[in-house]
């Protein structure tokens, strides 16, 4: 079930089929007086299907990065390349990127986020926040519908549809975005403390369903701050002060 | 397309209340120039169906123009009376002229039995107004060159002025009095209806040689109307008229004229200049309430991208590109200005409805004007949303997302 490249070493140079290559990825917030250096030149290869988790010490810059894979954010200085295309190229004063709808487009159709405060529409049901992403990717009605409950069954929500966020347990919106986010079968989810808002119980079961996507050859990003959260993952990045302080893989051992 | 009309519509739904109170400034000026334009239109059908009783190939020989300021009227006040004996001349003389009738107003009281009418127009005229006028009787005759010659009692009855005395009975061949005077009803006229808010059945015609010789006053000032043997050679007619009247007058060339010819197309004249100016009020009143109401527009626009930020920030996340999140605004705010005009044109409808059915006036909302509504919306909805739209759709994913 699991593809053989899982266990692919991160020193490796950049490969061809290499999913996301930063090359001194740098972002520095101008507060007007002082500086803040979030990120402080990351280098990182990621290819298809790993599962990785990032862990750090809070204001590390966990987010930041996550953020900018995600091409929501954009650095400051360093080369940002997204299956092998181009995001963004800084350095010095020449400056190569992707243009809003570019951007707008991989967040659309390559990216699938998962937030620790769900992020989802208030007012709308969960099947049409589900909708939303395909939507924007101007598929059909009938098919966005059908691939929204396809997403939803993946998640076990089918029977909770047409429910609002407000009308749903904290573990259950979890799992409403997490089928947002795998609706438009991306290349890959990243998830920025998923389970931070949940408890233990909940926590496991987001958990247990991130496993599966990444079986089913999902290639995912975790950001945690629980040691056995990042233990599910078979990478993990442990970031320190907009550094990677440690890069480690383990054999699968499930 | 679809999907964002259904996005500004569940928005708009959820602040109900909100979105009504800032279409109001729309909606009172869409309500102030469609209540304004229901009323000119009404006018103007009743305007053209009564001045069409005038008669577009009717002239009228005045001592003076129907309309004109102070100072010509100063100016005109030492001209000379027109007389009887300037029909007589211009009949013999005329070759584009096929009518020609004297018309002297005068107000009585009629009488019969115990039944009295006061103030009633009373217009002495001779045989050739009952064309001039173009209006039919519906009973008698009209009254003849010979009624004139001596000078008969004769009368021919308005409509109205045969429903207040007669009621049912057959007018012609009874006798009515006409300030003191017995009079034979000759004739009946056919119902003409209103016209310029005057009832015009509530008047007789008598013969002018009558009228003249019961309220004779010597050099009585009078009008002559005639009317062009051929309408299409109206102003042939005029020039043909005008000529005959300053012979009559004796007026040397290069000399004044000292009477004027006055026709249809002189009220059509005044009546235009007088719309125009309503027409301006309107549309400067309603154009200060739509510049009000846009704002208003743009204002709860701005509230809305501000309330909704984090909402943006998620959109954005799951790529939404910045054109598409400024049309689901831009749209948004085309429908809160819709609802505007809908809710103005309503009630300007129901306000010309009212006015149809509560007075002569058939006032009404031309269809047309509702292409006008439409724009009224792309072109309020746009303007004043552009930029809390663009505002919306500059706002950077991270920023939108981490708003509280
Ligand atoms: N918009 C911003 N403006 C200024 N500084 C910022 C901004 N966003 C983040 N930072 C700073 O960048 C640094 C990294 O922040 P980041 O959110 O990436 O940390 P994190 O590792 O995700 O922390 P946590 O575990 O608390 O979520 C922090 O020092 C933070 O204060
Ligand atoms: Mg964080």
């Amino acid at each position: 079930m699991s593809p053989a490249k899982r266990n692919s070493v991160s020193t490796d140079p950049v490969s061809s089929n290499g999913l996301i290559s930063f090359r001194g990825v740098t972002k520095v917030y101008d507060m007007g007086k002082e500086q803040v250096h979030a990120l402080r030149g990351i280098d990182l290869d990621i290819q298809p299907n790993e599962y990785i988790s990032i862990m750090g010490p809070s204001g590390s810059g966990k987010s930041t990065l996550m953020n900018i894979i995600g091409c929501l954010d954009t650095p400051t200085a360093g080369r940002y390349e997204f299956e092998g295309e181009l995001v963004c190229d800084v350095s010095g004063d020449s400056i190569e990127r992707m243009n809003d709808n570019e951007l707008a487009g991989i967040r659309n159709r390559k990216i699938g986020f998962v937030f620790q405060t769900f992020n989802l529409l208030s007012r709308t049901t969960a099947l049409r926040n589900v909708e939303l992403p395909l939507i924007y990717a101007k598929v059909h009605r009938r098919e966005r519908l059908e691939r929204a409950r396809e997403a939803l069954v993946q998640v076990n929500l089918d029977d909770r549809a047409d429910h609002r966020p407000s009308e749903l347990s904290g573990g259950e919106c979890q799992r409403v975005a997490i089928a947002r986010a795998l609706v438009t079968k991306p290349s890959i989810i990243l998830a920025d403390e998923p389970t931070g808002n949940l408890d233990s119980v909940t926590s496991r079961e987001i958990m247990v369903l991130l496993d599966e996507l990444y079986g089913q050859g999902n290639t995912i990003i975790l950001v945690t701050h629980e040691a056995e959260i990042a233990a599910h993952a078979h990478r993990t990045i442990h970031i320190l002060d907009g550094q990677i302080d440690k890069d480690e893989s383990r054999p699968a051992d499930d | 397309m679809i999907e964002i009309l259904r996005i500004a519509g569940a928005a708009l739904w959820a602040h109900k209340f909100r979105a009504l109170l800032t279409t109001l400034g729309i909606a009172i000026g869409i309500f102030t120039v469609g209540v304004v334009m229901a009323i000119i239109e009404g006018l103007n059908v009743s305007f053209s169906e009564q001045i069409s009783s005038l008669g577009s190939d009717v002239m009228y020989i005045d001592k003076r123009d129907w309309f004109m300021n102070r100072d010509t009227w100063l100016m005109t006040r030492q001209r000379r009376n027109i007389g009887m004996d300037a029909a007589a001349y211009i009949r013999e003389r005329a070759t584009y002229i096929s009518h020609v009738s004297p018309r002297i107003y005068q107000r009585t009281t009629l009488k019969r039995g115990d039944k009295s009418l006061e103030h009633i127009a009373t217009i002495g005229v001779a045989e050739d107004m009952a064309v001039i006028s173009g209006t039919d009787l519906t009973n008698g005759r009209f009254i003849s060159i010979a009624d004139g010659h001596h000078r008969k009692p004769v009368v021919v009855i308005g409509d109205a002025v045969r429903e207040e005395l007669f009621e049912w009975e057959d007018p012609v061949g009874q006798r009515i009095s006409l300030s003191g005077r017995k009079f034979l009803v000759i004739g009946v006229l056919e119902k003409q209806g209103q016209m310029l808010g005057r009832n015009m059945d509530n008047m007789v015609y008598i013969p002018a040689e009558t009228l003249l010789k019961m309220f004779s006053r010597r050099w009585r000032n009078i009008t002559i109307a005639v009317k062009a043997s051929d309408p299409a050679l109206l102003a042939d007619a005029r020039d043909e008229v005008e000529g005959i009247m300053r012979r009559y007058r004796k007026l040397r060339p290069g000399e004044d004229n000292d009477f004027a010819i006055n026709q249809q197309s002189s009220l059509q004249e005044f009546y235009d200049n007088a719309t125009r100016m309503l027409w301006m009020v309107a549309i400067g009143i309603g154009s200060i309430a739509l510049i009000v109401g846009g704002v208003g527009v743009m204002n709860i626009m701005l509230v809305t991208v501000t309330e909704r930020t984090r909402e943006i920030g998620i959109r954005k996340s799951l790529g939404a590109r910045r054109s598409t999140i400024r049309w689901q605004f831009l749209v948004e705010s085309m429908t809160v200005s819709a609802l505007g005009v809908l809710v103005g044109f309503l009630a300007a409808s129901g306000v010309a409805v009212f006015i149809h059915k509560s007075t002569p006036l058939a006032a009404r909302i031309p269809p047309a004007w509702g292409l006008l509504g439409v724009g009224v919306v792309v072109v309020v909805g746009l303007i004043f949303g552009l930029w809390p739209a663009t505002k919306a759709a500059r706002l950077d994913p991270i920023d939108a997302l981490r708003y509280e």
